[in-house]
């Protein structure tokens, strides 16, 4: 909590006299958006938490769209076009992210099917010494 | 035993392509820039303030060069791009990137100077535009003006003779035909 607070009193004070927010709702997206944003130079970390001067840059160009009324997709779109997705922590589902997105579920999927079926087979099996005597 | 072999087929195929996982780069993020045109831009150049430059002053087949003076890894490459432009008399056209004016004029009076012209990129805006993140980093332009290579991080001589100087012969005999 403490150190939230601190990060947005030093986020402030790094972008004081950069455009100005029309509106309290501008300014929230803003710092919604830097932490979907990943900072390329340190590539763990968000726009937000990133202390790299390439982040610097970065936020001050997302600070300026967003007050240019830019909105949310248009802001991600600028982004995407010059650093590709990943700089999204959650990247857009697309034919090239189909995998990514849905290999967890296929993975878990396919799982139980297996645990189903052994089940079954083990099931059977263990009737089957029963039909015999 | 025959379903048995299925799961060990299903297990090692996903241990094979976490182990390929693992040996990529991570730090090597793939252009989306990669087949577009080069994003415009104008500038004036490191040598002469007074001149402006756009993308259409850099006609391809070439390498732009992004680096910068305070860049340690750009010394280290810094020879292999003179020995592209002496020997190999491959046109590459620098963007300095995020430096000083003075500083980058020293730095390639000091170690010699292999571009046809630096573009000055003081606030790092045209780096923006051009999805640079580290420095240095090369992109290979065809003759049209399109973006068909990007190479993160220093050259060396490998990356020249095997990626670099084979792409350039390729996009000349295009031209050419």
């Amino acid at each position: 909590m403490t150190a939230a607070f601190i990060q947005t009193v030093l986020l402030s004070l790094a972008v004081a006299g950069a455009a100005p927010f029309a509106s309290v709702e501008q300014e929230r997206r803003y710092y919604e958006l830097l932490k979907e944003l990943r900072c390329l130079v340190c590539q763990n970390q968000s726009l937000s938490d990133s202390s790299a001067e390439l982040a610097g840059d970065l936020r001050d160009e997302v600070r300026t769209m967003v007050a240019d009324g830019k909105n949310d997709r248009e802001i991600v779109d600028f982004m995407t076009a010059r650093y590709g997705d990943f700089v999204l922590f959650r990247p857009r589902f697309k034919p090239a992210t189909y995998i990514l997105w849905l290999a967890p579920a296929v993975l878990l999927a396919g799982g139980l099917f297996w645990l189903f079926r052994w089940q079954v087979v083990r099931r059977r099996r263990s009737d089957e010494p029963e039909q015999v005597e | 035993m025959s379903r048995h072999i299925w799961i060990v087929a299903a297990f090692v195929l996903l241990v094979a392509l976490l182990a390929a996982g693992l040996r990529l780069d991570p730090s090597r993020v793939p252009s989306p820039l990669v087949g577009k045109p080069m994003p415009p831009f104008t500038a004036a150049t490191v040598h002469r303030p007074g001149r402006v430059v756009g993308e259409k002053q850099l006609p391809g087949p070439a390498l732009v060069n992004v680096w910068a003076s305070w860049c340690v890894a750009c010394h280290q490459e810094h020879p292999v791009l003179l020995a592209l432009a002496g020997d190999w008399r491959v046109p590459i056209y620098g963007m300095n990137y995020k430096d000083r004016r003075e500083d980058a004029v020293a730095w390639l009076e000091r170690l010699g100077n292999p571009y046809v012209f630096s573009v000055f990129d003081q606030s790092g805006r045209i780096g923006i535009d051009w999805g640079v993140y580290g420095v240095p980093e090369t992109f290979v332009i065809d003759g049209a003006g399109v973006i068909r290579y990007k190479h993160i991080g220093p050259l060396d001589h490998d990356d020249v003779e095997e990626v670099l100087l084979p792409l350039l012969a390729e996009l000349e005999e295009g031209r050419a035909r």
